[in-house]
């Protein structure tokens, strides 16, 4: 018992007594772990990716219209009832946030990592984006303008990141592998491959 | 409202840690927090996310800040469910003293003995909603952001308030999350993603921060 902290304590009483009441179910929770571990994660918009970086007519689309684009995907997940998916390029690096909550598209991301939940990142990548992404491992140079998105409303955003050079072989299932979720937040920039 | 949540620029939190970033759930019990919130909302406590939110900006300050992210969905649905008269707090506490915990532990809830009605359920579904009055700004505009800060739940944050910005999106009607959190409906406004440039936010160059703010946030700036 030692190793749990007050809160896991509190929400496991909590949990009895809904149990209890019939206001929720012991399966509700392996459900939860199943669909948002198996069903929704950030494969799904890795694929809005590599097919983006092999279809220009898909592309544009995505970067007009990616609402329609991820409905006819029919990804579950929720929280894209409209969703704008911005690119990046060699002169503008994007990068989300939510300073407020944790707002995040879910059903093309899946449920957001730790970090991007905590104070520092929603503090700082407002205030200081280039120093931030630096220590995350992003070094962009001066003439790059960095656009930051905060998710105040209901809008989310997703970065549409830049295809790594050496992969101009590669097949969309396979590009899809490349793009990772930070990619798609906007703190990481994928590395080439070697030729 | 103010508060620790709205941490756009605020200083002193030092680096990101992005240790255990793959895992979904780090523990079982935050799938609970999650399953909970569901349960929560089915069971009627409340109505609509942006009074989830709300009640998850209410709870204890430094909790919010060292309790974590399910920490605070967990301070949230237990505010919610306590106003709504579905469990007590002392019901909760008994329940964990029983299972290991201290009268002295830090709990994040902190629940109104007055609180806000209900309200009525959502309209459809979703946030989006057709508004008939037209848009009092356009694609290109100059604007401000209001200064005063508000009691009430609202999702303008303090770092840009009173700052000049660009509309670069108009969004048509969303709901109103300063009225829909409170149980004063829906009350549809237009939304813009407006930007804002580093120098009129912080005074330095190199990049600029968009933001999504409904229209009574927002006053025409002239020229």
């Amino acid at each position: 018992m030692a190793d749990e902290s007050p809160q896991e304590i509190r929400a496991e009483a909590l949990e009895s007594i809904l149990i209890e009441k019939g206001l929720l179910t012991a399966e509700a929770v392996d459900d939860v772990i199943t669909r948002y571990s198996e069903q929704v994660g950030p494969m799904n918009g890795a694929r809005l990716v590599a097919r983006a970086w092999v279809d220009p007519q898909f592309k544009k689309q995505l970067l007009t219209d990616a609402t329609s684009v991820v409905k006819s995907f029919g990804f579950e997940g929720g929280q894209v009832e409209k969703l704008v998916v911005v690119e990046n390029t060699n002169k503008v690096h994007n990068a989300v946030v939510c300073t407020l909550c944790s707002c995040y598209p879910w059903a093309v991301l899946g449920l957001p990592p730790k970090w991007y939940k905590d104070p520092a990142y929603r503090s700082r990548i407002v205030m200081e984006p280039r120093q931030l992404l630096s220590e995350m491992g992003v070094r962009l140079g001066h003439h790059v303008d960095i656009q930051v998105w905060d998710s105040s409303a209901e809008i989310r955003y997703m970065v549409l990141p830049m295809r790594p050079s050496g992969t101009q072989h590669l097949k969309e299932e396979q590009l899809a592998e490349l793009v990772t979720r930070d990619s798609m937040i906007g703190v990481e920039v994928l590395p080439g491959k070697p030729s | 409202m103010k508060g620790v949540h709205d941490l756009g620029g605020k200083p002193g939190f030092g680096r990101v840690d992005q240790s255990g970033a793959e895992t979904v759930f780090h523990d079982r019990w935050e799938a609970k927090v999650f399953a909970m919130v569901g349960a929560g909302s089915a069971a009627g406590a409340w109505s609509n996310t942006d009074r989830f939110r709300h009640a998850v900006e209410r709870i204890d300050p430094e909790a919010y800040l060292t309790q974590g992210y399910y920490g605070r969905w967990l301070g949230g649905v237990e505010t919610l469910l306590t106003e709504a008269g579905i469990v007590s707090q002392e019901e909760i506490t008994v329940r964990a003293i029983a299972r290991g915990a201290s009268r002295k532990d830090l709990v994040a809830a902190q629940p109104l003995s007055s609180p806000d009605p209900v309200g009525q359920p959502p309209s459809s579904i979703g946030s989006d909603r057709t508004i008939v009055r037209a848009p009092e700004f356009k694609v290109g505009d100059q604007v401000r952001s209001l200064v005063n800060a508000v009691s009430h739940h609202t999702r303008l944050p303090e770092y840009v308030r009173g700052k000049r910005g660009q509309i670069v999106m108009h969004h048509n009607g969303w709901v109103f999350p300063d009225t829909n959190a409170h149980g004063k409906g829906e009350n549809p406004k237009h939304l813009y993603t407006v930007k804002f440039s580093s120098e009129v936010l912080w005074g330095k160059p190199g990049f600029s921060v968009c933001v999504d703010l409904f229209e009574p946030y927002l006053e025409s700036v002239d020229g």
